[in-house]
């Protein structure tokens, strides 16, 4: 394991080309006796393009973690290097302002980015073009389905212009097969667009479904407990025996990481 | 492999959201639906006017002072085809829409001054919900102290009466917008006044509805309480109406203003819950 994490220090200075890079990163909440450590120098890096998942049971500091690099929360000791490129950042719930429709919540987006109101309009029927939302741009949140809410919630986040997406469990509320789907509308979405994906889950087939590359989180505090790339050529499937087997054998690290918080 | 997920991504939307309600009802459906919402409320007028009747017929109180239905419909038609009748509503509403329009400005700037500023909440924060909690005619002896009986005193209670209504509907509407809500405001680059503007303001709209609502209620009510108290000369309100009667031992005049006030209160907070109501269905916030 010592080796495995030695070897990914080296490749990420060797590399030199992340869009993200996040140095010796620890987060405590709270002070004195009450403070928490959430994540315990954090090291780790995502290529320009690459799409990486970041897995972990409960109390994993994951979406402390995005929070950490979307500027929402400052760090307590490391760095945390994103310098010339633009984030966006995706939540569990979609989250959309139910006094907008649908076209309203993109626009917003966009019109926050400073693009002019002449523009607004088609740009944000493009991108729901991108997520297959034509023909919904004028109905509220509240007439959509859970997963159609996510997808203008993507298109939301894509209306920021950013290369790199952060994801926090955004299907995690889903079901099996809108969630297959959206698996492969946001994997042709990372491709068409060249971005940079954090895509943070407790799922494991999932990271191994989407990602180029896994990073296990221990629990309390987080710190990158292993580093798995997956090589499963795509277009892949989550009920492939590929994914299964490597899924199998991240699952059976995070058993040994949970059971560790037991007696 | 593109066109397959496509349809697959339509499909599903289109089951997930399920057949689509048939729009538009037949006339017939139409009137069933009108008579089911309208019958109940025409059994209580029904009820009311009995009860009324019979405690009339009871003798009572002498017809002079309590007359039937009859004799207050018959006054309350002749009166609705004099100018002087329209005049005094005109004057009514004119005061009611002026002191509501100021407590709105008032409410809404105290409020929004509170949510933003810690301290200011800190100091004047209670102190608003205890003005709530005052029944505001109390203030009609300062007020007439203060602006001596003329249309400022009456406007002074009623703004008093209706402003922290207001403001406490904006600022429970501030402090409840969902954090999930702010996360995103943050991350789309909202700051200061865009935040504002774009995201709290909007998000505290029903909260201020429902506090403007009950600001209308008690601005009404002080407004009554001010038109009985401070007679200004030659402004015949409804409330100098209603005075007037009793002076003049004209019941049936006295009643019929009763009426009239009680009409519209009833048509008021008619028009305030269909605002409420298709502000929830914009939102979502009610199952049809």
């Amino acid at each position: 394991m010592t080796l495995v994490h030695q070897d990914v220090v080296e490749t990420d200075a060797a590399r030199g080309d992340a869009a993200v890079r996040l140095d010796g990163v620890s987060k405590v909440y709270g002070r004195g006796p009450a403070s928490l450590l959430a994540l315990d120098h954090v090291s780790l890096a995502a290529d320009r393009g690459e799409f990486v998942c970041i897995l972990g049971a409960s109390g994993c500091g994951k979406s402390t973690l995005l929070a950490l690099v979307a500027g929402l929360d400052p760090v307590t000791a490391g760095t945390i290097d994103t310098t010339g490129h633009r984030i966006a950042l995706m939540f569990q719930e979609p989250a959309l302002f139910p006094w907008l429709t649908v076209t309203g919540n993109v626009e917003i987006a966009l019109r926050m980015r400073g693009v002019p109101r002449s523009q607004r309009r088609a740009e944000a029927a493009r991108l729901l073009e991108t997520v297959r939302l034509r023909g919904f741009e004028h109905k509220r949140p509240h007439e959509l389905s859970g997963g159609m809410r996510q997808r203008v919630a993507l298109a939301r986040a894509l209306a920021q212009d950013a290369d790199v997406l952060l994801m926090d469990e955004p299907f995690g509320a889903l079901d099996a097969m809108t969630r297959d789907i959206l698996h492969d509308e946001i994997e042709r979405i990372w491709r068409e667009r060249s971005l940079t994906v954090l895509f943070v889950t407790h799922n494991v087939r999932e990271a191994v479904r989407l990602g180029d590359r896994v990073i296990l989180l221990s629990s309390r505090p987080g710190r990158v407990l292993e580093e798995y790339p997956v090589r499963i050529p795509r277009p892949r499937r989550i009920d492939s025996a590929d994914v299964a087997e490597l899924a199998a054998t991240i699952t059976d690290t995070l058993r040994a990481e949970v059971a560790r918080h037991g007696h | 492999m593109a066109t397959d997920t496509s349809a697959r991504v339509s499909g599903l939307d289109a089951l997930e959201l399920g057949p689509q309600a048939a729009k538009g009802a037949s006339p017939s459906q139409l009137a069933g639906k009108v008579w089911q919402s309208l019958w109940p409320k025409v059994l209580a007028v029904v009820i009311v006017l009995a009860v009324w009747q019979l405690v009339v017929l009871s003798e009572w109180k002498s017809p002079y002072v309590l007359p039937g239905p009859a004799a207050v419909f018959e006054e309350l038609r002749n009166e609705v085809t004099t100018g002087a009748f329209w005049n005094s509503i005109l004057i009514t509403m004119r005061r009611a829409l002026v002191g509501f329009f100021f407590a709105i400005l008032i409410g809404t700037a105290i409020g929004a001054a509170v949510a933003a500023f810690r301290p200011l909440r800190a100091a004047i924060g209670s102190l608003i919900t205890g003005l709530q909690t005052m029944p505001s005619v109390i203030w009609f002896p300062f007020a007439i102290l203060l602006f001596k009986i003329s249309e400022g005193a009456i406007m002074f209670v009623v703004i008093l009466g209706a402003a922290p209504s207001i403001a406490n509907g904006l600022i429970s509407g501030i402090d409840y917008v969902p954090p999930n809500w702010k996360r995103v405001g943050k991350v789309l680059g909202m700051r200061g006044l865009s935040l504002y503007r774009h995201l709290i303001l909007p998000a505290s709209l029903p909260s201020f509805v429902s506090g403007t609502k009950q600001g209308w209620s008690f601005a009404w009510r002080s407004l009554m309480a001010g038109e009985l108290l401070v007679i200004v000369v030659g402004q015949l309100s409804l409330g100098a109406r209603l005075q007037g009667a009793r002076d003049l031992n004209d019941a049936p005049s006295l009643l019929a203003f009763i009426i009239v006030i009680l009409l519209i209160g009833i048509l008021v907070d008619i028009v305030f819950n269909a605002a409420d109501k298709a502000l929830r269905r914009r939102w979502g916030l009610t199952q049809t």
